[in-house]
């Protein structure tokens, strides 16, 4: 049988564990959920991929994907919405695919974040910039 | 059919009378070109490939004029680069004569001028020569059109399609990508792609819903000519669903994807490609970015961005074709590939000149076919011009002043938007206006012609996001297209600034008052992207209003400040 990408979503489903995070009374800013995540340890680049478009086709469902060899967790986070925090994805040990895909909810163009602690404790980052626009007119 | 020597006539007489109306220059120069369809295809063969490109051609049929932009910036790292040269600086950095034939076709300046001396451009028959004449020399070339095709004329929008693809089919394409098509939308677009006797390509086609790639556009397709294996990769234009209707294609989803593109460089290669090309709509930026991130792309046919260069530009080992558009230029690339590798490169952009170029005989009689259930209608006079009308430019375009001037009068409201597409031939000064000519610049198939109110806020915002479109430092945030055209509504514009700081000094300029943020506008406008938008389309409301005038003028407009070019 052949593995297409729509039964890997469907398994991965099982794979990573996706944990909502808990509703505040007051929104956190982006770099207070990072400070909460790492502990303030230092966060450098390194073993974690983040896919998004450059700029979204639908503000309100913008597909995004986190991919890495070496994570344990991976923390997104879309640094302009109110409620900064999107998702952190956990991998079991045991995990064939450390990767995971959502669709998120732009308010506007704003730095995606993604930040993966990594098994050996350290934290990694990576950054994309989605565009939220108005559309018009091509060539 | 007009001979060698009827075009030399034909100059002799344009020269006459470009010396009376003070272009004795150009008329001299005129005179002394001895052009032949010969010269235009002259090619010494070079290696074991040929590829032959052509796009954008937004469904002209016929000869027509076009000129090309005088103003073309670009920004970031494409300030003063190729293709944002226009006119004299991109002669001087070509080597291209001033008068000649080439200033003509690949730049602006003197163009009524010339225009006048060298006749029209452009015509699939005259196209269809072209590409029989390389396919005797080169028998198994491969032809690629990079997508745009079926979109852009009277004749086009009422057969939905269907007039490009009879006339394209005859041209025996191998490959070809997409835009414009889509606007057709989806179930038209399926129900000629399932038709299509040469592949449909699309490496960044997804289908929306889960995000994989579409099964009816492969990504990619083997050929094997002159004993090479050579895998062409399509790339569809990749904002799709933002800068045109998403709502008309709804199963699909695009983006520039260039890590599905080096995914799918490496898959041809492993399977034994020695040439890669990528058949892209890109745009030109785009393009020379992408080359610069995905390895293994030998050659890049780019389209989208109507570009004409009479060079490919090199972006590390791949080279970048640009083939201009409306049907105006046939780019002819022979390559040198062995063992796995591509070893040279020989390339021209052939101008189709199409008084120089003879029509091909077959192709001219179906192109009459498929127009001469309408050739009443197109040819209907509706008024005409004492302005040359063009539409290419950043920020204004003789056609477009028309145009916002009938949305203007006849939606009676204070301020008109036109979009910045680069679609749309010219009309000389003193020229006819047909039905033919006015569809050729406002064709589409969401053509509403809406009155809305809008705030001066609104109205910023407007121009701020269309301007980061075309502004934005980094290609990949660029859609490709010109500024929003605004009628009755001036502004300063600082090219180099972030979005949201670029637009200042908004003015009303039937008062002369600046736009004040808090007030409502009567704004008309048409091509809106938004589902359910109402009005009368657009080209009823321009034909109405040339009627009207019966002679259309388009003085110099000086409405939009440029600063940071």
């Amino acid at each position: 049988m052949q593995l297409t990408r729509r039964d890997a979503i469907l398994m991965g489903a099982g794979a990573a564990l996706v944990v909502g995070l808990p509703l505040r009374a007051f929104a956190v800013t982006g770099d207070e959920a990072i400070a909460a995540f790492t502990g303030g340890a230092e966060v450098s680049e390194g073993d974690i991929k983040l896919t998004a478009p450059e700029i979204a086709e639908n503000g309100n469902t913008v597909p995004i994907e986190v991919s890495s060899d070496s994570a344990a967790e991976i923390m997104v986070l879309a640094m302009g919405n109110p409620e900064p925090a999107v998702a952190t994805f956990k991998f079991g040990p045991l995990a064939a695919s450390r990767s995971a895909s959502t669709r998120i909810r732009l308010a506007g163009t704003q730095d995606v974040v993604a930040i993966a602690k990594l098994e050996d404790g350290s934290f990694v980052k990576a950054s994309s910039t989605v565009k939220v626009t108005i559309g018009g007119c091509g060539g | 059919m007009i001979s060698r020597r009827d075009f030399l006539q034909t100059s002799m007489a344009a020269s006459a009378i470009l010396g009376a109306s003070g272009f004795g220059q150009w008329g001299r120069i005129a005179a002394q070109q001895s052009l032949s369809q010969d010269q235009l295809l002259e090619f010494d063969s070079f290696g074991n490939v040929t590829l032959i490109h052509i796009t954008d051609i937004h469904a002209q049929l016929k000869p027509i004029y076009f000129r090309e932009p005088s103003v073309n910036l670009g920004v970031g790292p494409n300030k003063g680069e190729v293709p944002h040269l226009t006119g004299a600086d991109f002669r001087r950095m070509y080597g291209i004569d001033d008068g000649s034939y080439a200033h003509y076709a690949l730049s602006s300046g003197d163009f009524t001028a010339l225009a006048e001396g060298y006749g029209r451009v452009g015509g699939l028959d005259r196209v269809a020569t072209v590409i029989n004449s390389i396919r005797a020399d080169r028998p198994d070339a491969l032809l690629l059109d990079g997508g745009d095709t079926w979109h852009g004329s009277y004749t086009c929008h009422h057969t939905a399609g269907q007039d490009m693809v009879d006339v394209m089919n005859a041209l025996k394409p191998d490959a070809m990508t997409f835009h414009w098509e889509f606007t057709l939308g989806s179930d038209r677009v399926q129900e000629i792609v399932e038709g299509l006797p040469f592949a449909a390509l699309g490496q960044n086609i997804f289908d929306a819903e889960w995000d994989e790639p579409a099964e009816l556009f492969p990504p990619y397709k083997m050929f094997e000519r002159g004993g090479t294996k050579i895998a062409v990769i399509g790339q569809a234009f990749p904002y799709m669903p933002i800068a045109n209707p998403g709502w008309m294609f709804p199963e699909y989803s695009f983006g520039i994807r260039d890590e599905h593109m080096q995914k799918m460089v490496d898959q041809v290669r492993a399977e034994g490609a020695e040439l890669v090309v990528c058949l892209s709509h890109n745009g030109f930026d785009v393009d020379k970015k992408m080359a610069g991130i995905v390895t293994g792309i030998d050659v890049i046919l780019s389209g989208h961005t109507h570009d004409a260069l009479p060079e490919p530009v090199l972006v590390g080992d791949t080279i970048i074709v640009a083939s201009g558009s409306n049907g105006k230029f046939v780019s002819r690339v022979d390559l040198d590939v062995k063992d796995g590798r591509m070893m040279g490169f020989r390339h021209k952009l052939i101008p189709i000149l199409s008084d120089v170029i003879e029509p091909d005989k077959e192709m001219a009689q179906l192109i009459d076919d498929v127009r001469a259930p309408y050739e009443e209608a197109l040819s209907e006079v509706i008024g005409k011009s004492d302005s040359l009308l063009y539409r290419r430019g950043n920020f204004n375009g003789t056609w477009d002043d028309v145009i916002c001037d009938a949305l203007r009068s006849e939606r009676e409201a204070d301020i008109a938007l036109s979009p910045g597409v680069r679609w749309g031939p010219s009309i000389l000064p003193g020229q006819d206006i047909t039905r033919e000519d006015l569809w050729n610049v406002t064709s589409m198939s969401y053509p509403a012609a809406y009155r809305n109110e809008m705030t001066g806020e609104y109205l910023h915002v407007v121009l701020e996001d269309v301007a980061d479109n075309i502004f934005n430092p980094d290609p990949y945030y660029q859609q490709g297209g010109d500024m929003v055209r605004t009628g009755g509504l001036g502004y300063r514009i600082d090219i180099t600034k972030p979005q949201g700081q670029r637009i200042s000094e908004m003015t009303l300029l039937k008062t002369g008052e600046k736009i004040d943020p808090a007030k409502t506008y009567q704004v008309a406008g048409w091509a809106s992207v938004n589902e359910g938008t109402e009005g009368p389309p657009i080209w009823d409301v321009v034909e109405a209003h040339i009627r009207k005038m019966g002679t259309v003028t388009a003085p110099e407009n000086d409405s939009v400040v440029v600063v940071g070019e």
